[in-house]
This record gives structure tokens, C-alpha cells and sequence, in this order.
């Protein structure tokens, strides 16, 4: 409510909760008006103004929503896939994924041939989520500039190297860039370095990953832009202690002052052992990044399902190849790697819940909006 | 005067909270006539604010029908700072209990013109019928508000520069730093404090012993203007132990035996709970 306006827009206070802000759990209300957090002793003075509806919250938490920078698909929907309709597939994942916490996402491709990037990045905008389903930040393409090496699951027919000039190669695989957040690429490939400074320059975040560079390889992309590590230890060499690889950005030196190098981890208890978890998370606490990397199968029941090419099955949290033993992705939803990953590391609820909010949010320079519950930024749902 | 002696800070910031709070009720505040409340800010009121904030989450008393009027403010410093007195006021206590922003009166230390703004002030508490109860609490150099040694005891709001004494009191919410302390206030003045209906003072810890030691027991002076107090018809010091320390035996005696008078003033404690009772 505000005084003197005859148009007004409805104040909401959330009461009896606790709201993560400045890294820690606070007893506060929660004021927002027009999908905004808003300060409520500038209301208070300024406006002279007061909440129009209150909602108990019964001791609740309030944490901002997370943000998925990494995941394929999900309910049966593979982003990969060159359908006549993506959006409305992004749209129902969108959906989904907002019971599970999220509130904003990075549909990922995996490397695929240039007629799926010019067929399906078009229909892919990035939008404010809301009710309705979380927020599209951007695409996430992982490939096909990777290494055959460690290629993982990726089509090696489809992986590309650096040809004419660098960039040239990137915009005629990709078609366009608009709609793009994040880029996964090999630093080691030649003519990898203007790219990466290229793709900086114009506010794509490079990240490194599918690949054998070695540590030197690694920091001259970060010293060009690079600032986060897909899915940290798969699709990597691994650490050796005479040359730790990327794994080694964790804890290196040769960071620019002021920058942070941010790390992805899947925290589903599968693909990754909970002690190399905890190592990653000892050496870097702050730039860790929880992501599901979830594929298509995520959120179906268990039992046998057909998808695409492949026939999965799902038994718990694993999703293997039908009939096999071998993984054929991961599948546990957000939250789920949230409790996980508090679980496996020991560290505090705050920590495990900035590591899905924060922490994306700064990777992806979207800090002041998004990931906190600071004054001003978004509040578009809440979890 | 009546000097209310309680064993501790904690029963000190009780009783003072419930003598305002049978104050306001007694009162029967409307919208046609609202209870009027100066206000302090500081480490001494905020045992009393945090009962007040308890007595209104319990549903014994409400602030909707009740005007306040903070004493001072810093000139200077941003609102949004975290030692200004509209935070102090905001975080303590406007943003536990019910009152309409608008009713909420604290002077800007911001304002263009700070003349006019502390002569608008004046005019507001006119507007409002004049001070119904001023809670105060008094300064190591026996300050009221910032109405430092020398102010007129006739003063009004007007900006003042604050004395040393007042800012190595305050460093300690800046950091230690002298440097960050704002040396310049807006405050209401002595007269201001005098006008209203009935006067109480909040005084608890032993360094503000001699401060009340001259307050009460030596004359009226403007060295240590909340003796002014003294001519005043209706006034109330609520104190600790430890801020009689520096005063006569005699003193404390006479007025801890006059407790179980005192003490009629807050008990009963009233409710509007049982207004609405007999409403119902």
C-alpha cells in the first residue's frame, strides 16, 4: 500500500520465517511487491507504507531459487532434440522443474551436428520465469568443440575443432549466439583462445570441460575469460600431483586478482564419490556450483523408458543403459542434490543452499538480480 | 519527581514498558484522539522497546492509535545507515508492532533546509496536541536528547553540535573510529521535553551514576540540563541499582520505600484484551 496513489501494487509480507541473506539464516520477514524483494524500511519512511496482505509462513525457510546451469532435458523432453515445437518442451520442463526448487535454468545441448544448433537455438528465448514455470537464462552449449578423448556420452561424429579463425568455426556450427549463456569447450584445441576471449567479450560465459588440457592449457583460457569448469572431475584429465590438470583451477595461482574460477559438481551420490566432493569442496568452497546435468529421464518413474535412440532404465536414482550396468546419465532433481551434497560435505544448510543460488548467480554476472534475497532482486518464486 | 528503583536493567526496561503500556491503555487512544509518545534511542531503551514489541505480539497492546515523536537524529548521515536513529527505530521497534507509518515522526537529518525542518517539527507536535508522555534517557555528561552542557533550558528543536563527551560515547557504535561519529545533531530542545504532559527518564548502568547524581541532587543547572526536569510537574526517573551509586544513602532509602506506591503503576498491568472483553 502506498500512500497518495490511487494505482497501487500490493505489498506481501512474509512472516514466521527465515530468510537466507548475507550467507546466513536470519528470523526476518520478507517483503515483496511487483516480483521484486523490497526493503521494508523504505516503504516504511519513504512511502509510508504498509504490507496489504501477510502470510505466515510457520518457520519456513526462504532461500532463493536455485539455478540449474547444466541440464539436458528432463519428464521425458531431450533440449537436444530438433522438434518442430522446443519451446513448448522447454516450456514443460520449465514447469516441472519448479517443484524441485528452481527457479531459472540453462537448457543445455550436447555436441550435435549444425542443423539441431540452427533448427533448435532459434526456438529457445531467454525469458523471466514466474508461476507458471522457472526462468530461461540462456543456452548451455556443451560442444561440439571437445576433445574425442573425452568425449563422454557426446557423438564423436559431431565434434569439431577450430578450422578458419576461431570464431568463424563457433558461428557456423552454432548459427546464432543470441539466447546463449554458456559455452563448454576443450581449451587445448588450437585457435581455442581467441574464441574463448571472443565469447567473453560478448557475455558468454566460457566453461572448460570434455577435455585433456593440462593445468597451463587451462589457466591461459582462464587468464582469456574462462571462469567455470563443466561437471569438475568427469570428461577430465584426472588429478595428478605433478600436473593437476583443470581439476588444478581449484586451487591455482595464476587467477586473475578479483575473478573466480566457479566449478560444476553433481551432487547425486553417483558421479562423483562424496570424498572427491569433499576435496573440491575443502580446496574452493565459494566456487562451487551444484548442477543435476539431468538427461531426459529425470522425474519419470522407475521401469523402462524409451528415449530417442535408447532405451533406459531407471532403478532409484540411476538411470542406466537397459539391461546394463553403465549410467547413462544423471537423473536426481535439484533439491534432491542439494541435501546430498550437505549431507557428503558436512557443510552448513546456508552453504548447501548458496551453492545452487549464489553461486550460479555470480558466475553468470547475474548476482545483483538473482540468487539472493537482497533488497531489489528478483523474487520470482519461492522455494 | 518519582525515582523508581528496580534491582537490574532487565526489571528497569519491565517496569518502564508496563507503565507505558497502562499508560496508553488507561488513555483509551481513538482515531479521534491519539496517544502521543516521544521517544529515545540508544542501548538504555531497548529492553523497554523489546518488552513493549512482547506485550504487542501477545495481543495486550496496539499501536494503531498511537503518535510518536523520536527525540533526535544525526545530521548527515544516510538514512540506510545502520547507526542512524531511523534504523535504530525501524529494527527495535517500528517493524515488530502496528503503527501507521505515517503516525512514526523522527527528525531528518537530511532535510535541505534543517532549520525549517526543526521548526516543521514543533508544528507537528502542536498538530498533535503536545506530548502526552516523553521517554527519555539521559547522557554520561547529563544530557537530555542532545541538548548538550550549555543548551538553554528553555530550548526548542534546533540543530546542535555534539559535546566530545557525547561522541566518544557514540564511537563505539562507529567503529571506535572518532573520525566516523557525526559531530552535528537535530534534537528536540529542553523546552521541547518540558511541554509535555509527563516526563521519564530511563537511567540504568554506573556510569551514568553522576550524571543522575546531578540530575536529582543538585540544582538546576544547564551544565546538566535534564535537571530542568526538576520544575517539571510530572516526572519519572526509572533507574538500577547501579545508577544509584552516586547518590545519598538518604535518597535511595526514602524512595525504594516508596516502591510498593510505584509499583500501583504497573500492577495491575492492563490489557486491551480485557477492553475488548467487555466490548464483546
Amino acid at each position: 500500500w502506498r500512500r497518495g496513489q490511487e494505482r497501487y501494487s500490493p505489498v506481501t509480507q512474509f512472516t514466521q520465517c527465515r530468510v537466507l541473506r548475507e550467507h546466513r539464516l536470519q528470523r526476518e520477514d520478507l517483503w515483496v511487491r511487483d516480483g521484486r524483494i523490497l526493503d521494508p524500511e523504505k516503504l516504511f519512511f519513504d512511502e509510508q507504507g504498509y504490507a496489504d496482505q501477510r502470510v505466515d509462513c510457520e518457520g519456513s525457510i526462504i532461500a532463493p531459487g536455485f539455478i540449474d546451469v547444466q541440464i539436458n532435458g528432463g519428464y521425458g523432453v531431450d533440449f537436444s532434440q530438433p522438434s518442430e515445437d522446443v519451446s513448448s518442451g522447454v516450456s514443460f520442463v520449465s514447469q516441472k522443474i519448479l517443484q524441485h526448487g528452481v527457479t531459472s535454468f540453462c537448457p543445455t545441448l550436447v555436441t550435435s551436428p549444425p542443423g539441431v544448433y540452427h533448427k533448435v537455438l532459434p526456438q529457445v528465448k531467454v525469458h523471466d520465469g514466474g508461476a507458471q514455470g522457472a526462468g530461461v537464462l540462456g543456452v548451455h552449449l556443451e560442444g561440439p568443440f571437445i576433445s574425442a578423448e573425452k568425449k563422454g556420452a557426446h557423438p564423436e561424429r559431431f565434434l569439431r575443432t577450430f578450422q578458419s579463425g576461431g570464431i568463424e568455426d563457433l558461428m557456423e556450427a552454432y548459427g546464432s549466439l543470441d539466447n546463449v549463456a554458456m559455452v563448454t569447450l576443450a581449451p587445448e584445441l588450437a585457435g581455442s583462445q581467441s574464441v574463448v576471449r571472443e565469447l567473453c567479450r560478448r557475455g558468454v560465459t566460457v566453461s572448460l570441460g570434455h577435455s585433456v588440457a593440462n593445468l597451463s592449457q587451462a589457466e591461459e583460457a582462464v587468464l582469456h575469460g574462462a571462469s567455470f569448469i563443466t561437471h569438475l572431475f568427469n570428461a577430465m584429465l584426472p588429478f595428478h600431483h605433478r600436473d593437476p590438470g583443470i581439476v588444478g583451477l581449484l586451487t591455482s595461482d595464476q587467477v586473475p586478482a578479483g575473478r573466480t574460477v566457479y566449478y560444476g559438481m553433481i551432487a547425486d551420490g553417483i558421479h562423483t564419490n562424496p570424498a572427491a566432493l569433499r576435496i573440491a569442496h575443502r580446496a574452493h568452497p565459494s566456487g562451487l556450483v551444484l548442477v543435476t546435468d539431468a538427461i531426459a529421464a529425470m522425474g519419470l518413474p522407475p521401469g523402462r523408458h524409451t528415449l530417442g535412440q535408447q532405451v533406459i532404465e531407471i532403478q532409484g536414482l540411476h538411470a542406466y543403459v537397459a539391461g546394463t550396468k553403465t549410467l547413462s546419465g544423471s537423473i536426481a532433481p535439484m533439491d534432491m542434490c542439494v541435501r546430498h551434497f550437505k549431507h557428503a560435505a558436512g557443510c552448513s544448510l546456508e552453504e548447501a543452499l548458496e551453492a545452487a543460488s549464489l553461486h550460479p548467480a555470480q558466475l553468470l554476472g547475474l548476482a545483483e538480480r538473482k540468487g539472493t534475497l537482497d533488497f531489489g532482486s528478483d523474487a520470482g518464486q519461492d522455494a | 519527581m518519582r525515582l523508581v528503583i528496580l534491582d537490574d536493567y532487565d526489571l528497569a526496561s519491565e517496569w518502564a514498558a508496563k507503565y507505558i503500556r497502562n499508560r496508553i491503555i488507561q488513555f483509551k487512544p481513538s482515531a479521534e484522539r491519539y496517544f502521543t509518545l516521544g521517544l529515545p534511542t540508544g542501548s538504555t531503551p531497548y529492553g523497554c522497546y523489546q518488552k513493549l514489541i512482547e506485550y504487542h505480539i501477545s495481543g495486550d497492546i496496539s499501536f494503531k492509535h498511537v503518535k510518536t515523536f523520536n527525540m533526535d537524529e544525526y545530521v548527515g548521515l544516510p538514512r540506510a545507515h545502520p547507526e542512524s536513529y531511523h534504523s535504530y527505530m525501524w529494527n527495535n521497534f517500528f517493524k515488530h508492532i502496528d503503527i501507521d507509518p505515517a503516525n512514526a515522526h523522527i527528525l531528518d537529518g537530511n532535510a535541505k533546509d534543517l532549520e525549517a525542518e526543526c521548526q516543521a517539527y514543533e508544528q507537528k507536535i502542536s498538530a498533535a496536541g503536545g506530548i502526552e508522555l516523553f521517554v527519555g534517557g539521559i547522557g554520561p555528561d547529563g544530557h537530555i536528547a542532545f541538548n548538550e552542557p550549555g543548551s538553554s533550558l528553555v530550548s526548542r528543536t534546533r540543530v546542535k553540535t555534539l559535546a566530545k563527551d557525547t561522541i566518544v560515547a557514540n564511537a563505539r557504535f562507529f567503529g571506535n573510529d572518532l573520525t566516523k561519529v557525526p559531530s552535528m545533531a537535530l534534537t528536540v530542545g529542553v523546552g521541547t521535553v518540558m511541554n509535555a504532559k509527563e516526563v521519564m527518564i530511563l537511567i540504568t548502568g554506573a556510569h551514568k551514576a553522576f550524571a543522575l547524581y546531578k540530575a536529582i541532587e543538585e540544582g538546576v543547572n544547564h551544565m546538566w540540563t535534564v535537571s530542568a526536569f526538576q520544575q517539571h510537574p510530572r516526572t519519572i526517573f526509572v533507574c538500577n541499582e547501579d545508577a544509584t551509586l552516586e547518590l545519598r544513602v538518604k535518597t535511595v532509602k526514602y524512595f525504594k520505600g516508596l516502591m510498593h506506591v510505584h509499583n500501583r503503576l504497573v500492577d495491575p498491568v492492563l490489557s486491551i484484551k480485557d477492553q475488548q472483553k467487555e466490548e464483546n
